[in-house]
């Protein structure tokens, strides 16, 4: 408090040297920031610089005798509004990609063109004006900042300040009513729920991969009691997956049911020698078969 | 420092986020731009009010800061709302009334 105070009293308190060093260091890393907040790719990262541009100018107002201002930048602007887009990037901007792609060709070397224009027009014209040094400060009869501050938004501007009253109201109204998202159609209730479950045919789950499937591999088919495999077992993700793995399970279940056909062939076949010759030698083809499986 | 060197500061940033609007094609982006503007604005009021040794400029910038603050709340609600109807945060995309 003691600090806000000497810096409200006298405006800039520090000795010229150090406002000299602190302008400069800021200076530098502002405008550093500023342009990586245009030039850079990723959202996230340009709401960061913007902060950094932000906080910068919040200890160069508490230089300039404006602590009360400084400490409205850190709070309004850092803690609230950079929040608020922070919070908005992460809802849409992440994976929305901003293509590199210029839609008016030259475009980028025309505002570069402009932005130096209009830097060197206003650099020359503030340049011609005459910008005197700093004045005393005369801020509320040497009250401080913040009590000639309120003495002038209370006096002064107090119409202003009540017209911000509405501004602030419709704000918070504005957002309320573009956030809202209008219902186009009415809930389903449970009821409709169900009864679309019926209507469409499938009321059970789909078939899990399960009793009779010959490899229990999430991208594998259900095999169902008739010996055929469904497709609606597996899920359309892992499908896709394995076809741009260049997999077919589809195929190693075919490969895997001749095989089955083979095995089950030749069990008839020694089935049938066997009963031609021996019927009790049927328990020990039996364990041959074990064997062969 | 002399108030002039905060003004030809705030001149630079005032300069960067016009840069930046003209440049970026995400909403959100241009949007940012627009914040540093007012920033910039913010810094040179600082600055005058300090040059005249009054603090009128400072009430003006707090102003802005309000108005700012209200614009922000609005701007992103449109922002989302064209983003929840087109799944695109582009500038280019945002060409419904052009016909």
């Amino acid at each position: 408090m003691t600090t806000l105070h000497v810096l409200a009293n006298s405006g800039t308190n520090l000795d010229p040297i150090y406002g000299k060093v602190m302008f400069w260091i800021l200076a530098v890393l502002a405008v550093a920031a500023g342009l990586a907040m245009i030039l850079v790719r990723q959202a996230v990262h340009c709401a960061l610089m913007l902060a950094v541009v932000m906080l910068s100018l919040a200890v160069m107002y508490a230089m300039q005798g404006a602590p009360f201002l400084a400490m409205v930048q850190v709070i309004v602007y850092t803690g609230a509004v950079l929040m608020l887009f922070l919070f908005v990037v992460m809802l849409i901007g992440i994976t929305s990609a901003e293509s590199l792609k210029e839609t008016i060709s030259g475009q980028r070397l025309w505002a570069a063109l402009a932005g130096l224009g209009l830097v060197v027009l206003l650099v020359v014209s503030i340049g011609h004006a005459a910008i005197g040094s700093a004045a005393p400060q005369t801020d509320g009869n040497g009250a401080g900042n913040m009590t000639g501050l309120a003495q002038l938004i209370f006096t002064t501007y107090v119409y202003p300040f009540e017209v911000t009253s509405a501004l602030l109201i419709t704000a918070a109204l504005g957002a309320m009513v573009l956030a809202h998202r209008e219902r186009t159609s009415p809930k389903p209730t449970q009821r409709d729920v169900a009864r679309r479950k019926i209507e469409s045919g499938q009321v059970a789950p789909e078939p899990p991969p399960g009793v009779y499937a010959l490899h229990n591999a999430v991208d594998m088919p259900a095999m169902l009691p008739d010996g055929t495999t469904t497709n609606r077992s597996v899920s359309d993700a892992v499908v896709q997956r394995d076809v741009q793995l260049g997999r077919d399970p589809q195929g190693r279940v075919v490969a895997d049911i001749a095989e089955q056909d083979r095995i089950e062939a030749e069990r008839q076949l020694e089935r049938s020698a066997a009963g031609r010759t021996a019927p009790e030698l049927r328990p020990g083809a039996g364990t041959a078969e074990e064997e062969t499986q | 420092m002399s108030p002039a060197a905060y003004v030809f500061l705030a001149v630079i940033l005032f300069t960067i986020g016009g840069v930046g609007v003209l440049i970026r094609r995400n909403m959100i982006l241009v949007f940012m731009s627009v914040e540093l503007m007012l920033n910039a604005c913010n810094l040179a009021f600082v600055s005058f009010a300090r040059m005249h040794g009054n603090l009128d400029g400072q009430v003006v910038a707090f102003f802005v800061m309000v108005v700012a603050a209200a614009e922000v709340v609005v701007g992103l609600a449109i922002l989302m709302a064209i983003y929840r109807a087109r799944r695109s945060a582009s500038v280019d995309a945002a060409n419904l009334l052009k016909n």
